[in-house]
């Protein structure tokens, strides 16, 4: 405790001692992956979301084909290509 | 509200590849750039991913009180939804703050938590404090309420953040010298990388936002959709959900009108 | 209104003795000082305040008042102020009971030189107390967990209040070396105090539009 105080005054940037690469670079490691980790399940929690909003959005098209079946064929895409280019703006 | 309709993935694209850039940028800078620490070694690398997560959760939080007065003042919904979404997204990071602090302290001390140091103190009151927001959210059924509680909470809140990080450091500081370090007197090469990811580190706060903004607004749009479909009355869409039932799209129209005649 | 409140305290001043006895079994000890004095009076008076934090708002809630102090021609903000103010008067009253029988129990300093510090701390810290209990009761009782928000939403922005207060009150509940309160605490205190004051003052109109 007396030596650490004493460092404690000593140094201007904090007590903690050095410790060498073998041994920090397991914390340092730890640190990085929690920040690449949480972006990656919030990747991974949208790509969940992203499915099932297509697959709700196919569901609709269908529905909405069953309620006006006298639209051709050809009025689909055009409102299809319409979607996917908002959602890349 | 809007005349045209609000969308939130615009220039999203953009801000991802300024974000993945400037990570790029800074994860080269920590390893490849920055001295070596005298004190603590290797180790001290953490300080440039925890700092930069503190920061940014706090002003965050801050951030979402701020939306909250808006929406208060306003009264549109998006106003809103953006404080929801950063308040959501600041608690994550604080989340990430404590877990790398943590990291931190372990390998300078030993221990996994420490008193004397304040910042991790300080984020866990307002972690404690935040993790309020989505219960106290989802516990009020009309919506309307629900956004003006929530603002509510969100300003308070933000008020209370630098007031209690500001209590909690006055407490601390005749007890132990700081643990973890200070970032005062950096070398400039340390002071740039520091710079550096904390800019990274806002840009994927942003990034993560308005992606969240973006699908949550996706998924309303959804279900307005199903909604006109399936023949139903229009309902407004605008409103972060409740977990709790909703009222029936015919009934909560009618009943805001009235209440507001009434006052 | 405020009366119903009141009808409380003795109940809570039951519920404060009976915290200091449980702190004497918990922890072992017949006489208590310094850090460890104002920790626990602190402690046990937050938690009495939250128990009757949660009583404020709900019988208006209840029984529709808040609707009749709508439509009566009042600035909303005063009800704010009505509300603080009985939870202030509450835990002052509290507090005249609370407070000698820390004294007789578990104090292990004499009280008499040290009773101007105490009152203007615990004046200072009742006051933040208030302020933020009522702005969280109002928050709380619209909720369907209400028992549970409450507190937990409190407790947190109490964290301050807590500091400065303890800190406060330390120096002056020792044998020796009696010291008054650091003025940096008091300051914290009055400093939290106005902060949120003004806050909760504001921002209070938007919690009763119905």
């Amino acid at each position: 405790m007396i030596v650490h105080a004493l460092l404690g005054a000593l140094s201007p940037t904090g007590e903690a001692p050095a410790l060498p690469l073998h041994t920090a670079g397991k914390y340092v490691a730890g640190a990085y992956v929690v920040l690449f980790a949480l972006v990656l399940i919030y990747v991974a929690i949208m790509a969940i979301r992203l499915s099932r909003i297509e697959g709700e959005l196919g569901e609709l098209l269908s529905m909405s084909e069953h309620a006006a079946p006298s639209s051709p064929e050809g009025e689909g895409e055009p409102v299809e290509d319409h979607e996917r280019e908002s959602t890349l703006a | 509200m809007a005349s045209r309709p609000v969308t939130y993935g615009r220039g999203l694209r953009t801000l991802s590849i300024c974000t993945v850039v400037a990570m790029a940028v800074a994860l080269g800078l920590v390893f490849f750039y920055a001295p070596l620490e005298a004190e603590q070694g290797f180790l001290q690398k953490i300080f440039y991913v925890h700092v930069p997560l503190a920061i940014v959760a706090l002003c965050g939080f801050v951030l979402g009180g701020l939306l909250a007065i808006q929406h208060l003042r306003t009264r549109e919904a998006r106003w809103d939804y953006r404080s929801y979404v950063v308040i959501h997204m600041s608690l994550i990071f604080a989340v990430g703050t404590l877990i790398t602090g943590s990291i931190w302290a372990k390998g300078s001390w030993g221990h996994w938590w420490v008193w004397s140091e304040p910042t991790l103190v300080s984020f866990l009151i307002v972690f404690l404090l935040y993790a309020t927001y989505q219960p106290l959210r989802f516990a009020i059924e009309d919506p309307e309420r629900q956004a003006r509680y929530a603002s509510v909470f969100a300003i308070t809140a933000g008020a209370f953040v630098p007031l209690n990080f500001i209590a909690v450091r006055l407490s601390t500081a005749y007890l132990h010298p700081r643990v973890l370090g200070s970032t005062s007197n950096l070398p400039s090469s340390m002071a740039l990388t520091f710079l550096v990811c904390v800019i990274a580190i806002a840009l994927l706060f942003a990034t993560l936002c308005k992606y969240e903004l973006t699908a949550k607004h996706t998924r309303a749009q959804v279900r307005a959709l199903r909604r006109r479909l399936a023949g139903e009355p229009a309902q407004s869409i605008t409103r972060p959900r409740s977990a709790a039932p909703t009222l029936q799209p015919v009934a909560s129209v009618p009943a805001r009108a009235t209440g507001r005649s009434a006052l | 209104m405020e009366l119903r409140t009141l009808e409380s305290v003795p109940g809570m001043s039951l519920f404060a003795v009976t915290t200091f006895v449980v702190f004497h079994f918990a922890l072992n000890r017949n006489s208590v000082e310094g850090d460890l004095a104002a920790g626990i009076l602190w402690v046990t008076l937050l938690f009495a305040a939250i128990l009757g934090v949660n009583r404020l708002f709900v019988a208006d809630a209840e029984e529709g008042g808040f609707d009749a102090f709508l439509l009566a021609p009042v600035d909303r903000s005063a009800m704010f102020l009505a509300k603080a103010l009985t939870l202030l008067a509450y835990l002052v009253v509290l507090e005249l009971v609370a407070v000698p029988a820390f004294a007789l129990l578990l104090l292990g300093a004499p009280l008499g030189p040290a009773l101007g510090g105490m009152i203007l701390t615990l004046a200072l810290g009742d006051v933040g107390v208030a302020v933020i209990g009522t702005l969280v009761a109002a928050l709380a009782v619209q909720t369907r967990a209400r028992d549970l928000l409450g507190p937990l939403l409190a407790l947190p922005l109490l964290v301050p209040i807590v500091i400065g207060g303890a800190r406060a009150l330390a120096p002056l509940l020792v044998q020796a070396h009696r010291a008054a309160p650091a003025a940096r605490w008091l300051l914290t205190l009055g400093l939290y105090d106005l902060v949120f004051g003004l806050i909760a003052y504001a921002v209070f109109d938007f919690l009763l539009e119905d």
